[in-house]
């Protein structure tokens, strides 16, 4: 006879994280009765979606929607305002990137001669 | 059929080098063949590497530390004069990183390296790396473990060149190799220094025997500095997105393999070699009394936390997706270094034994960290395989020129999905579980530590959000209308990992409980691997 509770024991156990735990299976049945209580509710809206009409047009303030390539957010764009904002740390970062070798080295120094006075004082 | 079986788990350690060495030299000859042929011997040589390095982590775990003399035998507290390779727990955990990744790599690399020259060269690269990694993970010889880095290090930087009508790669290559090497050579003077002083290169000898004086101190500082450069600590990690971003993806699956093997040199050297010293003696300055522990547990927690913030906001603004994976690859690699850091700061000498000893959050903090190893390799790799599948059907990584993937491709696209909740941090995959152990076990430590982490893992979260929007949403753009699905042995390559990263995602503590727990007690726990070769045990 398969014990098939020994097999799964060791599967389903919660793992303790320190001060809390985490167990994916619990989880995951939560969140099954989430969507089904999120499904209940949405069985209670009104049907007034109409496919091909008004209603499925992008609306973009009333202006006309431009060419499909055009409209489309480019990844350069996304987060610009969080750049822009960042500007001052981003130029400390740009100026340690420089992509030249010798400053790989220089920083690889830096940080080996922070080394020897940390283990040095201790 | 068992004799066979154990005959063959006997001499694993040997075989897990010697399979993909002896295979790197004959895929040149079995090229002449033809390139079928050629492809299903590599894959058949990666294989039984994995299945044999995976075999001996099992036996580790199963039965413990195992030691494999080259040559000979050995009686615990003789003059050590052969090579021999020593592997506990944590060189077991690695042993099973080591053995998902270059298997993966080679399945992808089928259809991705194709239509490409020179593979014989390619894939005898390929299995030399994963010869040079599985030997700097077994190895219990100091010297032997510079010979595997230079091993690793040599052919990467070939095959991060292999793309030589790229300047870009090609010099992302010299850079990789003018960096390995001045980490190398300061690895082996570090080696020298405690050759000099204690006649012997053994890791568990040179721990038994090591004083902590000014000389051992250079040689801790030089070891440390380049394998830490060599395993991407800001601000070292320059060399890391220039690399990763410029090879092709499946030999940066290989090289993530490469990083990990740095990173356990670090440990192998501050866990084990110098770990009673620095964990154990205390110094005053002053009112102060220190522990080198707390000191350099400090210094690693300073250097992760700067490694995690510059890894995700360089990730952030990034506009080629290969680059943007480079640098969250950084900041993860920061997250490990953050748990070991703080584990190191819980160590304290116990009053009535004297030893090293973690506490609760210490223990968690730690197993965290060598958990997050597994899940960083597994996510940044299918990461990196996504970015090479868009490659393969768009001839760029650039997210200004890409938009709608998701329309055309549907695999890849769930694919990079699991990856973006996985390296995000995102329940229910991987990376959540052994994050929340990070962020718990920090947080006792330091709150300020978990909110960065916490914050700089949103942020890598919105970083591959920015991805999905630009890359694989929004409308077809013109010239990628017509792109296809890419070929199947791609698929499989990135269903594999995706696959292990949902299964740990759904079971972790089967994991944390089977592979990272033993990897753990052999990092806090260094005298019974010192005591196997020195006969006190």
């Amino acid at each position: 006879m398969v014990d098939f509770q020994q097999i799964l024991d060791p599967f389903l156990r919660t793992l303790k994280t320190g001060s809390g735990f985490w167990n994916p299976i619990l989880w995951g049945i939560a969140l099954i009765l989430i969507f089904l209580v999120i499904y209940i509710i949405r069985g209670f809206g009104k049907r007034e979606y109409k496919e091909g009409t008004e209603q499925t047009k992008p609306f973009l303030s009333g202006n006309p929607e431009g060419d499909k390539d055009k409209m489309h957010v480019k990844g350069s764009n996304v987060y610009w305002g969080f750049s822009e904002t960042l500007k001052s740390i981003y130029k400390v970062f740009d100026k340690m990137h420089t992509g030249n070798v010798s400053d790989y080295v220089l920083w690889f120094l830096i940080i080996m001669g922070l080394f020897f006075i940390v283990l040095g004082v201790i | 059929m068992n004799q066979i079986l154990d005959f063959l788990v006997l001499h694993s350690p040997a075989l897990v080098v010697a399979i993909p060495l002896l295979g790197a030299f004959l895929t040149v000859l079995v090229s002449k063949i033809g390139n079928r042929v050629r492809n299903i011997f590599v894959i058949i040589i990666s294989a039984l590497t994995s299945i044999f390095a995976l075999l001996l982590s099992y036996d580790v775990f199963t039965n413990g530390i195992r030691i494999y003399v080259f040559g000979g035998s050995y009686n615990p507290g003789e003059t050590m004069i052969r090579i021999l390779f020593e592997i506990d727990g944590i060189n077991a955990f690695m042993l099973i990183i080591a053995a998902i990744l270059p298997f993966v790599a080679i399945i992808y690399s089928w259809a991705f390296m194709n239509e490409q020259t020179g593979l014989d060269k390619y894939y005898t690269l390929i299995l030399l790396i994963t010869a040079g990694m599985l030997g700097m993970m077994m190895t219990g010889d100091m010297f032997n473990f510079f010979v595997f880095l230079e091993i690793t290090s040599i052919a990467s930087a070939a095959l991060i060149a292999f793309w030589t009508n790229k300047g870009n790669a090609v010099a992302a290559g010299f850079k990789y190799i003018v960096i390995s090497a001045i980490g190398a050579l300061f690895v082996l003077l570090a080696i020298a220094l405690l050759y000099g002083q204690y006649d012997a290169l053994n890791m568990a000898i040179l721990a038994n025997n090591i004083q902590f004086g000014l000389l051992d101190k250079m040689a801790l500082v030089l070891i440390l500095a380049a394998l830490a450069m060599k395993a991407g600590i800001v601000p070292m990690h320059m060399w890391l997105p220039d690399a990763y971003g410029r090879a092709p993806s499946s030999v940066t699956v290989v090289l993530i393999g490469t990083t990990l093997a740095s990173l356990y040199g670090v440990f192998r050297v501050i866990f084990t070699i110098y770990g009673n010293h620095i964990m154990t003696s205390l110094r005053t300055i002053g009112e102060f009394i220190l522990t080198p522990g707390l000191t350099i547990g400090i210094l690693i927690i300073a250097l992760a936390v700067l490694t995690i913030i510059v890894g995700v906001f360089m990730a952030i603004k990034q506009s080629d997706f290969k680059r943007m994976i480079a640098f969250a690859a950084v900041a993860e690699i920061g997250y490990i270094f953050l748990a070991i850091g703080a584990a190191f700061s819980t160590f304290y000498a116990n009053p009535e034994t004297g030893a090293a000893t973690l506490t609760h959050s210490g223990e968690i903090a730690l197993k965290g960290g060598i958990f997050h190893i597994l899940n960083d390799a597994l996510d940044v790799s299918l990461l990196f395989l996504v970015a090479g599948a868009i490659y393969f059907t768009a001839k760029t990584t650039s997210l200004n020129k890409l938009g709608g993937l998701a329309r055309n491709m549907k695999y890849t696209s769930v694919f990079f999905l699991i990856g973006l909740l996985a390296v995000s941090g995102l329940p229910p995959m991987n990376g959540f579980a052994s994050k929340l152990m990070i962020y718990q076990s920090t947080y006792q430590v330091n709150p300020i530590l978990a909110i960065v982490a916490i914050l700089c893992s949103i942020l890598l979260l919105a970083t591959f959000v920015k991805v999905l929007h630009s890359a694989f949403l929004g409308p077809k753009i013109s010239n990628l209308e017509n792109i296809k699905e890419v070929p199947r042995s791609m698929l499989i390559a990135m269903g594999i990992i995706a696959c292990l990263i949902i299964f740990i995602g759904l079971f972790p503590n089967l994991v944390v409980e089977t592979v990272v727990t033993p990897a753990a007690n052999a990092l806090k726990n260094a005298s019974q691997y010192i005591a196997m070769i020195t006969g006190g045990f």
